[in-house]
């Protein structure tokens, strides 16, 4: 077939399904990215624009562990992860907070400056020249007959089922879960009965930010790191959250699987640089027809 | 400020920027004159909807890249005059505008939820410039023959061999027309019942259509305003390089410095982006030359500062610097009659 001078070929079922399986592995990632973007939108009701710039500084950390010091990507999280919480709940309590003066569109504007300080500072620090990991492991992997999973995809596969379970439980079962969602329920009312609302909401953000740690340790054996990388992940994981429902963590993660596959199928069939667009038609769309996305409550 | 005190002052200030070249001989200067002005354009086309209608975008690259590529491809494809080509480049992008307003208005997107959107846009288009090499010359971009013809200068609309006064100030002058020409369209929508609405429907939209007032073909109006003026700037920029290419014109760059100036000068305000501009340009220059060539000639250094501005004038000026100016000369006037 023929669209505007693009083939659109026709592939075996092997094909399709091993696209569909590098899809799932690809979605997996995009949901950890995404997980705690939605964690903070559900809290806070904020679109933190900062999001993708957190998650390349949180790589290049795990990236200088281990040039510098020899640390293993996946234990390198033993430090980016509280160093990510610290990190997150400082920037809402010094710098967000205090600069929104509580408007949701002050907000956004606030967090997309941070994004551009971060990204630039990097640029800056950091150039342009993308850095990869080596690990020994990174090509070994399993071959499934229709596609070959390498373990780092695995392991951010579990990684993804993993933080999602964990922010689940987090969230029901334990005190601070607990005032998390009285404040996402009822603000004020929350505040009278006692809970101190600016510590929960730096709390949640730095909750955020460590969801972007693991997800940086697990994405850097697979993925080159340089100043831009959060760019490419924002507009996902946004896309992810908004499919997912804003605030939802099974839907971050079941969205992240079909943004995944579908991109790979986007690729298979449109080619590399159209089937991208897969992504942002997606996302329109379902902004425009189903807000509230999948798994999503009513959005305010 | 009343607004005959205003007029002066704007016939003081655009006085001042026509005749700056008779002051100016170095380049380096008329460069960052002719820079500040376009971002200067390229504001005022995003304060139009965000500023006045309170539509922050973060896609304003999709109507500044759309002008800039019909600007460059009817030239390229079909050797039509840039005269004629610029009516359609601007024509376009507000078409654009109101492809991209329809949606996201009939639908009821607003605040955070609109700014998503148009990213998603921008870099929709982003990915289809880049993926039909047939229609846009793909990655490579489209490069425009530059004409060496001093008596075509004009006709070609490129002043790089139109002898000494045109290739040094040509450019400089068409920007500079073009903002005298966004900002006089900005009064005048200030001054009109469709800004007064505007502002309305900013302020409280369900408070407005109880008025009366059709909010969803104001905001359609102001997107196809402020596409139209974002577009002018992509017209000049493709005048200007003759080139352009999917990064250049559908990159997050443009969206970011079309919302960085007036919201620094003052959300809302006539004056805002052109203050804003000045402000983070100027800010830009003096620390090349204070922390030196050296350290500077590496990126990223004007934008972390234009950032950390953005973020202090987010928290501490919430009208930008032309509220500040606005509040010092109240403070003057009333030393005056006291």
């Amino acid at each position: 077939m023929d669209f505007f001078g693009i083939d659109i070929p026709s592939y075996g079922w092997q094909t399709v399904l091993g696209s569909a399986i590098s899809g799932v592995f690809l979605g997996s990632i995009y949901a950890l990215v995404a997980l705690g973007l939605t964690l903070i939108y559900g809290v806070l009701h904020i679109i933190n624009f900062a999001h993708g710039a957190l998650l390349m500084l949180a790589m290049y950390a795990v990236f200088y562990l281990w040039h510098f010091f020899g640390i293993d990507p996946y234990l390198a999280m033993l430090i980016v992860v509280p160093g990510g919480f610290l990190f997150g709940y400082g920037l809402q309590r010094m710098v967000i907070g205090k600069a929104s003066h509580g408007k949701d569109e002050i907000i956004l504007l606030v967090t997309l400056g941070v994004s551009i300080v971060i990204e630039n500072a990097a640029l800056f620090f950091f150039s342009a020249t993308e850095r990869s990991v080596r690990v020994p492991y990174d090509l070994d992997g399993i071959d499934l007959g229709v596609t070959f999973v390498v373990y780092p995809e695995l392991a951010a596969l579990g990684g993804s089922l993993l933080v999602t379970l964990a922010l689940w439980l987090f969230m029901s079962r334990t005190d601070t879960g607990k005032a998390i969602r009285a404040v996402a329920r009822e603000r004020q009312g929350a505040r009278l009965v006692g809970i101190n609302v600016d510590h929960i909401f730096a709390v949640t953000f730095g909750i955020g930010t460590a969801c972007v740690a693991v997800a940086a340790s697990l994405l850097v054996p697979t993925y080159a790191v340089h100043p831009q990388v959060g760019y490419l992940f924002v507009l996902i994981a946004f896309t992810v959250v908004v499919l997912g429902g804003m605030g939802s963590f099974v839907g971050a993660l079941v969205g992240g699987f079909l943004i995944g596959i579908t991109e790979q199928l986007g690729r298979l069939y449109m080619g590399e640089s159209l089937g991208v667009i897969t992504i942002s038609v997606i996302f329109i769309v379902v902004l425009l027809f189903r807000p509230t996305g999948l798994f999503g409550q009513r959005s305010g | 400020m009343s607004d005959r005190t205003r007029l002066v002052g704007w016939a003081v200030l655009l006085a001042v920027l026509a005749m700056a070249p008779l002051f100016i001989s170095s380049g380096r200067w008329i460069d960052f004159l002719e820079m500040t002005l376009f971002v200067a354009v390229l504001g005022q086309g995003w304060n139009i909807l965000g500023g006045y209608g309170g539509q922050y975008s973060f896609g304003h690259a999709v109507f500044f890249g759309t002008g800039a590529y019909i600007q460059a491809l009817l030239q390229f494809k079909f050797g039509w005059s840039p005269w004629i080509t610029l009516w359609f480049a601007v024509g376009g992008a507000a078409l654009v505008g109101s492809f991209v307003g329809y949606l996201s208005f009939r639908y009821g997107l607003r605040g955070s939820y609109f700014a998503l959107i148009t990213l998603a846009f921008s870099e929709a288009f982003h990915v289809l410039s880049r993926s039909f090499p047939a229609i846009t010359e793909g990655g490579r971009g489209v490069q425009l023959p530059l004409n060496q013809d001093a008596a075509q200068a004009i006709s070609s609309f490129q002043f790089n061999f139109a002898g000494p006064f045109l290739s040094a100030y040509g450019f400089y002058y068409t920007i500079f027309a073009l903002l005298v020409l966004a900002y006089a369209v900005t009064w005048w929508m200030e001054h009109s019942r469709f800004g007064a609405q505007l502002v309305a429907v900013r302020e409280n939209e369900e408070a407005a259509e109880a008025l009366g007032i059709d909010a969803f073909r104001v905001k359609l109006g102001a997107i196809c305003l402020s596409a139209a003026i974002s577009a002018s700037a992509g017209v000049y920029y493709v005048q200007k390089y003759l080139f352009i290419e999917p990064g250049i014109a559908y990159g997050p760059a443009k969206s970011v410095e079309a919302l960085f100036a007036p919201i620094i000068g003052g959300l809302g305000t006539v004056i805002g982006p052109l203050l804003g501009s000045f402000f983070i340009h100027g800010v830009g220059e003096m620390t090349k030359d204070m922390i030196g060539q050296v350290l500077a000639d590496r990126p990223g250094v004007d934008l972390i500062l234009f950032g950390v501005i953005l973020i202090c004038v987010l928290a501490f000026l919430p009208r930008g610097l032309a509220g500040l100016l606005e509040a010092l000369w109240k403070r003057i006037a009333a030393g005056r009659n006291a």
